[in-house]
């Protein structure tokens, strides 16, 4: 089936015998990554609040950069972005980034307002 | 394995008309902007998850993931999260045998494909049928909660299999939380029955775990990422029978296994989300 609209990028994308094995190398590296990251987060939400039940506040925020690290494993390596040339992957992350950290911000700070309110007035 | 988006142009060429300048083709760029648009969607509602978190009335505690979610199917024991660790095991396992079949794809083995890309299937279906057992986990409930007429709250110790009947000998309660204080016996069971209102496992306006928005947060949240793993193993299985009967294998290219590929890809990072800020956090 002939189709001129993609033709040109798609047939490029192929990779000979031994390109394949140092890729399948690299997706094993990070297959073994991410199981390892999971694993030492349930490990930690199992154990560490009944270790130190007073620091259970830097638990979270370790999740969440571990969640973060994971998330840039997954985006560069299994959906190739890392592979794709700079612009587009400026095109998809900088406006959804720039968008999400406004929205976070926003609603967790309104969020905080509403509850301090609460106590303090009612 | 990126072909044209490694070769080195200058901006003239890339930008000079009559080719892509992202060197990707229309499919793959169309599938990115549907990935960005349905994560602006589960950013929108993890979001308001975190703002009704954040936004609590005095007095009302938001449930504990450990604590909700601890049951294994074939174990009685309480193994807090085990089950939804291996759920993301095994999201992220397909992910890897996805990505192979891309792997694969890229050097045209149609046999390399056909074996990963059913192996992703398997664990996607895997997937959904874990997330149904926790549905139905959550809904069914182990700790009833009681508001009992005093005023004070108690929760069940265990909640009643169907219409079976309680035994007040052995009737149990705890005072205030899940591990509080335990009253039983007949005296107990008495209490119970003069209760004001019992809250068994969770619906969509009240659940014994805590303010109903969790479990409306719960239904919807892991509903719609439950949706979107159903109907990639749907599209998983179309592309499947399309690499079988040799579709791609005669054009040349096996984009179409990257392109499901990078949706399986989205619906595995969404997890990973959901599972840090539902379950974890």
């Amino acid at each position: 089936m002939e189709r001129d609209d993609i033709i040109e990028y798609s047939l490029d994308a192929g990779h000979s015998e031994e390109q394949g094995r140092i890729i399948r190398k690299q997706i094993l590296f990070v297959a073994i990554l991410l199981t390892g990251i999971t694993c030492g987060e349930v490990l930690l939400g199992v154990f560490w609040r009944s270790w130190m039940p007073e620091s259970w506040h830097w638990v979270k925020w370790t999740f969440i950069v571990l969640t973060l690290v994971k998330a840039t494993y997954i985006v560069m390596s299994f959906m190739h972005l890392g592979d794709e040339r700079r612009n587009i992957r400026s095109m998809i992350l900088m406006p959804y980034a720039l968008f999400l950290m406004y929205l976070i911000f926003i609603a967790m700070w309104e969020g905080n307002f509403i509850h301090e309110t609460v106590i303090h007035f009612l | 394995m990126s072909g044209d988006a490694s070769k080195t142009l200058s901006n003239d060429v890339l930008w000079g008309g009559g080719r892509s300048p992202f060197s990707v083709s229309y499919g793959k760029l169309m599938i990115w902007f549907f990935l960005v648009s349905d994560a602006l969607t589960f950013s929108g509602l993890l979001v308001s998850y975190g703002f009704a978190r954040h936004s609590l009335l005095p007095g009302v505690e938001w449930p504990v993931g450990e604590v909700v979610f601890n049951k294994v199917p074939g174990f009685s024991a309480s193994l807090p999260l085990m089950y939804v660790a291996l759920m993301t095991f095994i999201l992220i396992i397909s992910s890897v045998t996805m990505v192979l079949a891309v792997e694969a794809g890229h050097r045209m083995d149609k046999k390399g494909v056909v074996k990963w890309l059913f192996l992703t299937i398997i664990g996607g279906l895997f997937f959904v049928s874990s997330q149904a057992f926790e549905w139905s986990h959550f809904i069914h409930g182990s700790h009833a909660r009681v508001a009992l007429a005093d005023g004070r709250t108690a929760y069940l110790d265990e909640n009643p299999e169907g219409d079976a009947v309680i035994d007040p000998a052995t009737f149990a309660m705890h005072l205030g939380s899940t591990h509080g204080e335990e009253i039983k016996g007949p005296e107990a069971y008495k209490l119970f029955q003069n209760a004001v209102h019992v809250t068994y496992g969770a619906n969509m306006t009240e659940n014994e775990y805590g303010p109903p928005s969790y479990a409306n947060f719960f239904f919807f949240i892991t509903g719609f990422h439950g949706f979107h793993v159903f109907s990639g193993v749907v599209i998983n299985f179309i592309v499947l029978m399309m690499v079988i009967k040799g579709v791609f294998q005669r054009r040349g290219h096996y984009e179409m296994v990257e392109k499901v590929g990078l949706y399986w890809h989205f619906v595995d990072l969404v997890w990973v989300f959901v599972f840090t800020f539902f379950y974890l956090v």
